[in-house]
C-alpha cells in the first residue's frame, strides 16, 4: 500500500471517527491495528496478516468477523487478546487498553480448536479458570455448576477432557469463556468439527449471550451461521477488510425474486409464457421468477387448479455476495476503491 | 504498553544484578575448598573403570584431569607444599585415559622426585610412570630423557647412561642425549654433569614449572661452583696473611680479590669465621650443598622463580 | 496477584502429577536403590558406600530427566495445545505465568526427591542396620540435589520460553554436563592465556555451577559439609535461578504467540 494512499486512509479514518462520536460505549474500538510478521530466519522477509482495519462493535450485539481461512480473522483476535503484538495501530475493549487486567476480567475467548488440560476434568478445568480469573471462592462452585448446566456437560463434569469429544470440548471452552460472566464474549470458529447438533446448541449458546446483553464477536467462514445469528458482519480477505454492515443490507438484492413451487408436473401456460426455467423434480416443479411476475403466476396455477407448495422469495446470500467481494477483488481494484470508500466501520454498505 | 514496560525494566535489574551477585558466590565458593579428598578429586579412581565409563571420550577426559593435576600441585604449592599424595593418582588416570600426553610424564619424572615438601618424593612411582610412558611412546626421545634424569637424580649412572643410549637412537633424537650417555658412564657424579642436565632440561621444557626448578637448580650448582672457588681463594689468604678475613671487602681493600663477588641472584657473598662463604639469602637458593649458614634450617617449600 | 500464580502452580504441580512418565522415572529410581543393595553385597565392607553413591546419582540423575523433560514442554506445550491462549485473555500476567510454572515444576520435583530419598534410606537402613549422626550428610546431599533440580528447572523453563522441545532438552542437557564441569573450565581459564583465557572465564561464570552441589562422594565417605558452603550454594541457586527466570521473563514478554 503507497504511502498517500494509507495517510489519505488515515486522516480520514481519523475524520470519521472524530464526527461520528457515539454517547454509547463501544464494546470493541479497533483503530488501524496491522500486523507484519518478519519470517525467514537469515533474510527477514516482512509478511502481511493484517492491513490497518478500522472496526467498531456496538454493545450487546452479535458481530460476524467472516473470511475464508488465513484470511486474518485469528490473527485479529489474537492482538485483541494480546496474544500477539501489533506493528501499528491501537484497540480498546469497553474503553479500556489490552493488556488491563480489569478489561480482561470483563472478556471471554474461545480460540480456534482449542485441546485444553486434558488431565483434567470439566469441573476442574472450569475452577482453574474461574480462579485465574479472580473469581470469589465461595461463589466457584455454584458457577461452575452453572455454566456446566448452560452448556449441557453437567453429566460429564467429572469426565477428563482427554475423553471428551470435539463438540463436548467445545462446548467447554464457550463454558470457560462465559464462566466469569463477562460483558464480550470473543469466539474464533465457535461452530468448527462440529455435527449438526452440536451446531445447533452452539447457536443457542450464542443467541442465549445476547439475551443477557452481552456482546458477542466470533470469526467463521460458515456463512450461514452468520447469516442465522449476527446482527452485523465483517469480511476480511488476504488480511484486508472488504465489507461491513448489517446482513439484510448485504444480501439486500437489487433485482428481488421469487421461487413458486407446485405439484405435478405440469406447467401452466402463463408460466410457460414468461420464459423461466421450470424444474421438475418427482411430482413438483420449480420455477424462479422475477417478483412482479408472481402475481400473474399465482393467478395462472389457480386457474389450472394446481397445487401450491412454496413460494419463497429468492434473496443473493450471504454466500454470494461473499464470493462476489471475494472473487472480483484483485489488489490493485481493492486499493483503488478503498480510496474511494473507506470501510468506516458504523454500517456503510461498500458498493463495487 | 506501559506495564509491560515495568515488567521489562524490572526483569533486566534483576537479570543483571543476579549474574553478578552469581559471579561473585562463584568466586566465594572457590576462595574455600574443602579439603580434597581422593575421591572427591577422582571420582572414580580406577582407571581402568573409568576408561570403560567415559563412553571413549578418553582423550577429554584425560584432558580433565591433567588440567585437575596441574591445578592440584600448582595450588598445594602455593599453599606450603605437602605430601602430594594424589599427584601420582592424578597422573596414572591421565595417562591411562591418554599414553600420548607426553607433558604428563615429564611432569611427573620432575615433581614425583623432588623431595618432600616440594614434590611427592616417591621415585618408584616416578620411574613407574616414566617407564609405561616410554613404553606407550616409543618413538619418542623425550621419554627417554626424562627416565633418564631419574635415574640420575637417584644417583643411578649406569641406569641413566642405559636410558641416553636408548633415546640416542631413536629418529630425530637430540645430539645430546649421545653426548649424555657417555658422560654419564664415566663422570656421573660431577658438577659438570648436573649442570649438563640441569641446562638441557631448561632448555628443552616448555613447561614454565619445570623450567623454574631447572633455574633453581643450575643456580644451586653455580653457587656450590662459586662457593668451592672461593673457599680456596680464602685458604690461599689465609696462607698468605696468617688469618682468616673478616669480610670480603678486606679482600678487596687489600688487593686480593677485584670485587666483591655476587651470588646467581646478584647478592654478594659473605664470609663466616672459619674461612666459610656462606651466601646472603638461603632462603633464595634451594637446593644449595653449599654456601649455607651454620645452622640453617631450609624453608619448607622455597620459591621457585622465574628470574634467570 | 499472588494467588494467580499459586493456582497456576498448583495446576502444573497436578499435571506433572498425572503424567505417567513421572512413575515410570520414579519407579527406576527406587529400582536403583534396591540394586545398589544388591551391588554392595558383592563387595564388602563398601555396601554402605556404594548404596549412598549409586543410590544418590540414581535421585541426582532421574530428577535432571524429569526436570528436563517436563520443563521443556512447560511453556512449548501450553503454546501448541492453545491452553495459554485462554489463560492469558484472563487476568493474568505474562511473568505471573512463568513464575507459576516454575514453582509448579519445582514443588514437583521435592515431592519427588521426597519419594525417592525414601527408597535411599530404606536401602541405607537395610545394609547398615542402624542409621547414624553421619547419615545426616545423607540430608545434606539431597538437599543439594533438590538445588540442582531448581537450577535446572529454571534452564528448562527459559528454553521452553522460546524454543522448541527437542532443542530445549539438547540445551539444557548440555549445560548440565558443562556445568558438571564448571570447576574444571575455570581451572582452564586459570591456565589459559589471552582471548581464550577471557572466554573462558566468561563461560566458566556463566555457565551453572552444579560441580558445588554434588556432594555425593564426600558424603558416601562420611565426611561433614561445611556450613558455608551450604549457604553459599543455597544463595548462589537463588540468585542464579532468579537471573535465568528474569531472562525467561524477558522473553516471554515480548513473544508473539502463534
Amino acid at each position: 500500500m503507497a504511502c498517500t494512499d494509507r495517510a489519505i486512509y488515515s486522516f480520514e479514518s481519523l475524520l470519521i471517527i472524530f464526527l461520528r462520536c457515539f454517547p454509547a460505549m463501544l464494546a470493541i474500538n479497533i483503530l488501524g491495528l496491522e500486523k507484519i510478521y518478519n519470517v525467514g530466519f537469515w533474510r527477514k522477509r516482512a509478511k502481511r496478516a493484517l492491513w490497518p482495519l478500522n472496526l467498531r462493535v456496538e454493545e450487546g450485539e452479535i458481530f460476524g468477523f467472516l473470511g475464508p481461512n488465513g484470511a486474518g480473522k485469528t490473527t485479529t483476535l489474537k492482538l485483541l487478546m494480546g496474544l500477539v503484538f501489533p506493528s501499528g495501530g491501537s484497540a480498546r475493549i469497553l474503553g479500556m487498553e489490552l493488556d488491563d487486567p480489569r478489561m480482561k476480567a470483563q472478556i471471554g475467548f474461545l480460540p480456534e480448536q482449542p485441546y485444553f488440560y486434558d488431565h483434567l476434568t470439566a469441573r476442574e478445568l472450569l475452577r482453574y479458570y474461574g480462579q485465574l480469573s479472580g473469581l470469589d471462592a465461595k461463589q466457584l462452585s455454584s458457577k461452575v455448576d452453572a455454566v456446566l448446566e448452560q452448556v449441557k456437560l453437567i453429566d460429564s463434569a467429572n469426565v477428563q477432557l482427554r475423553k471428551f469429544s470435539k463438540g463436548m470440548l467445545q462446548r467447554a471452552g464457550i463454558a470457560q469463556a462465559i464462566l466469569h460472566d463477562p460483558k464480550v464474549v470473543f469466539l474464533d470458529e465457535p461452530m468448527s468439527g462440529l455435527d449438526p447438533m452440536g451446531r445447533r446448541e452452539v447457536r443457542n449458546l450464542i443467541e442465549d449471550l445476547k439475551t443477557h446483553g452481552k456482546t458477542v464477536f466470533f470469526s467463521t467462514h460458515i456463512l450461514s451461521d452468520a447469516e442465522a445469528l449476527c446482527d452485523r458482519v465483517a469480511i476480511i480477505h488476504q488480511g484486508e477488510l472488504h465489507g461491513i454492515g448489517a446482513v439484510a443490507e448485504l444480501t439486500a438484492s437489487v433485482h428481488g425474486k421469487v421461487e413458486i413451487v407446485w405439484q405435478t408436473a405440469v406447467v401452466p401456460a402463463g408460466i410457460r409464457s414468461m420464459g423461466a426455467e421450470c424444474h421438475s423434480a418427482g411430482d413438483s416443479t420449480r420455477v424462479i421468477l422475477p417478483e412482479e411476475n408472481q402475481d400473474a403466476a399465482l393467478e395462472a396455477l389457480r386457474r389450472e387448479h394446481l397445487r401450491l407448495i412454496s413460494v419463497v422469495p429468492v434473496r443473493t446470500s450471504l454466500e454470494d455476495y461473499f464470493v462476489a467481494q471475494l472473487g472480483t477483488s484483485a489488489k490493485s481494484e481493492a486499493v483503488s476503491s478503498r480510496t474511494l470508500h473507506p470501510a468506516t466501520g458504523d454500517g456503510q454498505v461498500i458498493k463495487r | 504498553m506501559i506495564r509491560s514496560r515495568q515488567v521489562t525494566a524490572i526483569a533486566s535489574t534483576v537479570l543483571v544484578c543476579s549474574m553478578a551477585m552469581a559471579a561473585l558466590l562463584l568466586r566465594k565458593v572457590d576462595e574455600a575448598p574443602p579439603a580434597a579428598s581422593l575421591q572427591q578429586m577422582l571420582y572414580i579412581s580406577s582407571p581402568k573403570l573409568l576408561k570403560r565409563l567415559c563412553l571413549g571420550y578418553e582423550g577429554l577426559l584425560a584432558d580433565i584431569y591433567w588440567t585437575r593435576t596441574v591445578q592440584y600441585f600448582g595450588s598445594k604449592h602455593r599453599q606450603g607444599g605437602g605430601t602430594y599424595k594424589l599427584l601420582w593418582p592424578l597422573l596414572n588416570i591421565t595417562t591411562q585415559l591418554d599414553p600420548h600426553l607426553i607433558p604428563a610424564y615429564e611432569f611427573g619424572g620432575t615433581f614425583l622426585i623432588a623431595k618432600q615438601p616440594q614434590g611427592a618424593g616417591d621415585p618408584g612411582k616416578a620411574i613407574e610412570l616414566v617407564q609405561y610412558g616410554t613404553q606407550m611412546n616409543p618413538n619418542d626421545w623425550h621419554l627417554f630423557y626424562d627416565l633418564a634424569f631419574i635415574y640420575y637424580d637417584q644417583k643411578d649412572y649406569r641406569h641413566a647412561a642405559d636410558a641416553f643410549l636408548r633415546g640416542s637412537q631413536l629418529p630425530n633424537a637430540h645430539p645430546f642425549l649421545k653426548i649424555m650417555a657417555a658422560q654419564m658412564a664415566q663422570h656421573g657424579g660431577d658438577l659438570k654433569t648436573a649442570r649438563m642436565m640441569w641446562s638441557a632440561t631448561y632448555q628443552t621444557t616448555h613447561d614454565k614449572m619445570i623450567q623454574a626448578n631447572a633455574a633453581a637448580h643450575l643456580r644451586a650448582i653455580q653457587v656450590d661452583e662459586d662457593v668451592a672457588a672461593l673457599e680456596q681463594l680464602v685458604q690461599t689468604y689465609r696462607h698468605r696473611t696468617g688469618h682468616f678475613p673478616q669480610t670480603f671487602s678486606e679482600m678487596v681493600s687489600s688487593n686480593f680479590i677485584h670485587g666483591i663477588p655476587l651470588d646467581p641472584l646478584g647478592h654478594p657473598y659473605r664470609l663466616e669465621a672459619g674461612g666459610r662463604v656462606i651466601v646472603s639469602d638461603p632462603d633464595d637458593l634451594p637446593f644449595l650443598n653449599q654456601g649455607l649458614p651454620s645452622g640453617y634450617v631450609s624453608k619448607a617449600v622455597p620459591k621457585l622463580s622465574t628470574a634467570n | 496477584m499472588n494467588a494467580r500464580i499459586l493456582h497456576i502452580a498448583t495446576n502444573t504441580f497436578r499435571e506433572a502429577v498425572r503424567d505417567r512418565v513421572l512413575y515410570n522415572l520414579i519407579a527406576f529410581a527406587l529400582l536403583m536403590s534396591a540394586a545398589a543393595v544388591l551391588v554392595g553385597q558383592i563387595s564388602i565392607h563398601i555396601e554402605k558406600l556404594v548404596v549412598i553413591n549409586l543410590g544418590l546419582t540414581a535421585v541426582s540423575l532421574f530428577g535432571i530427566v524429569i526436570a528436563v523433560f517436563i520443563g521443556i514442554g512447560l511453556v512449548s506445550k501450553e503454546i501448541d495445545k492453545r491452553t495459554l491462549y485462554t489463560v492469558l485473555s484472563r487476568p493474568v500476567r505474562r511473568w505471573e505465568f512463568i513464575a507459576g510454572k516454575f514453582l509448579g515444576l519445582a514443588g514437583t520435583l521435592v515431592v519427588n526427591t521426597f519419594f525417592m530419598a525414601i527408597g535411599v534410606f530404606a536401602a541405607l537402613a537395610y545394609v547398615s542396620h542402624h542409621l547414624e549422626s553421619a547419615d545426616l550428610g545423607v540430608l545434606v546431599a539431597l538437599y543439594f540435589i533438590v538445588l540442582q533440580f531448581v537450577m535446572i528447572t529454571a534452564l528448562a523453563l527459559l528454553f521452553s520460553s522460546f524454543s522448541t522441545p527437542i532443542f530445549s532438552a539438547i540445551f539444557a542437557f548440555w549445560l548440565f554436563v558443562i556445568g558438571s564441569f564448571a570447576q574444571d573450565l575455570r581451572n582452564f581459564a586459570a591456565m589459559a592465556h589471552g582471548i581464550t583465557r577471557f572466554l573462558a572465564t566468561a563461560a566458566a561464570y556463566l555457565v551453572p555451577n552444579f560441580s558445588a552441589l554434588n556432594v555425593i562422594s564426600q558424603v558416601a565417605h562420611g565426611e561433614p559439609v561445611p556450613h558455608r558452603l551450604i549457604l553459599l550454594n543455597t544463595t548462589y541457586v537463588l540468585v542464579y535461578s532468579a537471573a535465568v527466570l528474569s531472562g525467561a521473563v524477558l522473553i516471554f514478554e515480548r513473544r508473539n504467540l502463534k
